[in-house]
């Protein structure tokens, strides 16, 4: 199971200024990689541009080494599942935002387990009655741990993890890395996780490879850590 | 039944009505002296230079040149109807102008070919032009909203949208919502008229017949088949629009081309 993206571009469709600019990249099964770099420098671009989101000016992203496109696109997200920075959510019960994705052609044949979905959020330190809350009640650190708990149920091979625990307070940012690890260890070394993170010492604690992140540009040499 | 043909006194005098809006302009200073002067002198030269346009072609009565009527009041209605949106992207003209044109003709032609098929040529004007011009006024609005709506939730859902897709949805299960919301708000308004037509409102077209002489039994059934004809076009032209902006702003890859969408310069 391996990713490779070879030659991202990416301009402003209408100033034309670069945003991503040849950023060639590999995630293989078992890596646990940190993005870094500063603000605008192209983080979320990235991730953006990885799991298909943005029409590229050049470039491919390659799955198990085919490129992917067209009618594949759904499927290829669903094995590799970007996490928004803010996750917007519909005005819903979280219980049937959860379900949601069950829906679609994409998951046919998965199916929806409370049970797992009360072991992680025991984890978290969240009653099973956080199921029924009205997502329109939940505050912006509540929203990204519905939307890590929607993308984990669906057991996709690698996460794009972009500032997941930006909205949390210390304790819970901890207990979503637990989770994270968790996740990762169900199902070693099929699973991947690149996480973008402003925090040097999360980036040192979830991940074995860094990135970093300029101008648009992926630094080519690792961070040394 | 007799008819009374106005003269043009007959018409200055009602026109003189406008000083009405004049006098309360000037009153209350909302400085609208001039577009009320510019409105005036639009509806007295436009509906006279179609009057004497509709009197040359009913005359003349030649298919071709019905159906150059026919045309230039589908492209002013087509562009109406993308005119009034505040937000832009590739090939919106061409969408909405398609939308009115097929779902317009097709309805008409319906009427002008099945229900009316007792009237000899399908072409006479007397027939065709006041028909689709009904057709036309009404579509323009279900098609106009739909175009908005589309637009104006698309850009404001963005997120969810996008987190359905990164999830795995496809591009239709991800637009669905939004595409469904578009076309049931196109539809809305001729479902509203068609609830309370006759009870609040007596059509135009069935004014008119009234006031030419028609027994109103015989305007009411002419009055009932174009509602229908409304309806119908209505909801073609509507999910015609929503569907092929909805194939402009996702690409086959999936991807929502948020980036089209742009505002309207002001």
């Amino acid at each position: 199971m391996i990713l490779k993206a070879e030659n991202l571009c990416r301009c402003n469709m209408v100033t034309r200024e670069p945003l991503l600019v040849e950023v060639s990249m590999h995630i293989a099964g078992g890596e646990r990689i940190a993005l870094s770099g500063p603000s605008g420098s192209g983080k979320t671009l990235l991730l953006r541009a990885l799991a298909l989101l943005d029409p590229l000016s050049a470039g491919n992203v390659f799955w198990n080494g085919s490129p992917v496109q067209g009618g594949c696109v759904p499927a290829y997200r669903a094995q590799v599942a970007y996490l928004q920075q803010q996750p917007v959510l519909q005005d819903e019960s979280v219980e049937s935002l959860l379900r949601q994705p069950f829906a679609w052609k994409t998951h046919a044949g998965k199916h929806f387990s409370k049970e797992r979905l009360e072991k992680w959020l025991a984890l978290l330190g969240r009653r099973s009655s956080f199921l029924e809350k009205r997502s329109a009640d939940l505050s912006g650190g509540e929203k990204q741990i519905v939307a890590l708990l929607r993308i984990i149920q669906l057991d996709p091979h690698i996460l794009l993890l972009d500032e997941p625990t930006a909205a949390l307070d210390a304790d819970s940012a901890t207990a979503v890395e637990t989770l994270v690890a968790d996740w990762l260890a169900e199902s070693q070394p099929q699973r991947a996780t690149l996480w973008v993170s402003h925090n040097a010492q999360q980036a040192q604690r979830v991940a074995d490879r860094q990135l970093r992140i300029q101008g648009g540009r992926l630094l080519r040499e690792e961070v040394s850590v | 039944m007799s008819y009374y043909a106005l003269s043009y006194i007959d018409v200055a005098l009602a026109a003189g009505l406008i000083l009405i809006n004049g006098a309360i302009s000037i009153a209350l200073r909302l400085k609208m002296e001039r577009t009320l002067l510019l409105a005036s002198v639009r509806t007295t030269v436009q509906l006279l230079l179609v009057g004497f346009v509709l009197n040359w072609i009913f005359a003349v009565d030649r298919w071709y040149l019905v159906l150059a009527m026919l045309s230039v009041m589908t492209l002013v209605a087509g562009y109406t109807a993308a005119a009034r949106n505040d937000r832009r992207f590739p090939g919106m003209w061409l969408n909405t102008i398609v939308s009115m044109w097929v779902s317009s003709w097709l309805i008409t032609a319906f009427a002008l070919f099945v229900v009316l098929h007792g009237i000899g040529n399908w072409y006479q004007p007397q027939y065709a032009i006041p028909l689709l011009g009904m057709v036309l006024g009404n579509t323009l609005n279900g098609i106009s909203v739909g175009l908005a709506t589309l637009s104006s939730e698309l850009a404001l859902r963005r997120g969810e949208i996008d987190s359905a897709l990164a999830l795995g949805a496809s591009r239709y299960e991800a637009a669905l919502p939004t595409i469904r919301q578009s076309i049931r708000l196109g539809m809305m308004p001729i479902i509203n008229s068609m609830m309370v037509v006759g009870l609040v409102s007596l059509p135009g077209m069935m004014t008119g017949q009234l006031l030419a002489g028609t027994p109103p039994v015989e305007a009411v059934k002419y009055q009932i088949m174009i509602m229908f004809l409304i309806a119908s076009a209505t909801a073609l032209g509507t999910v015609a629009v929503v569907s092929l902006s909805f194939l402009r702003l996702f690409n086959r890859d999936h991807q929502f081309q948020f980036g089209l969408l742009t505002k309207k310069r002001p």
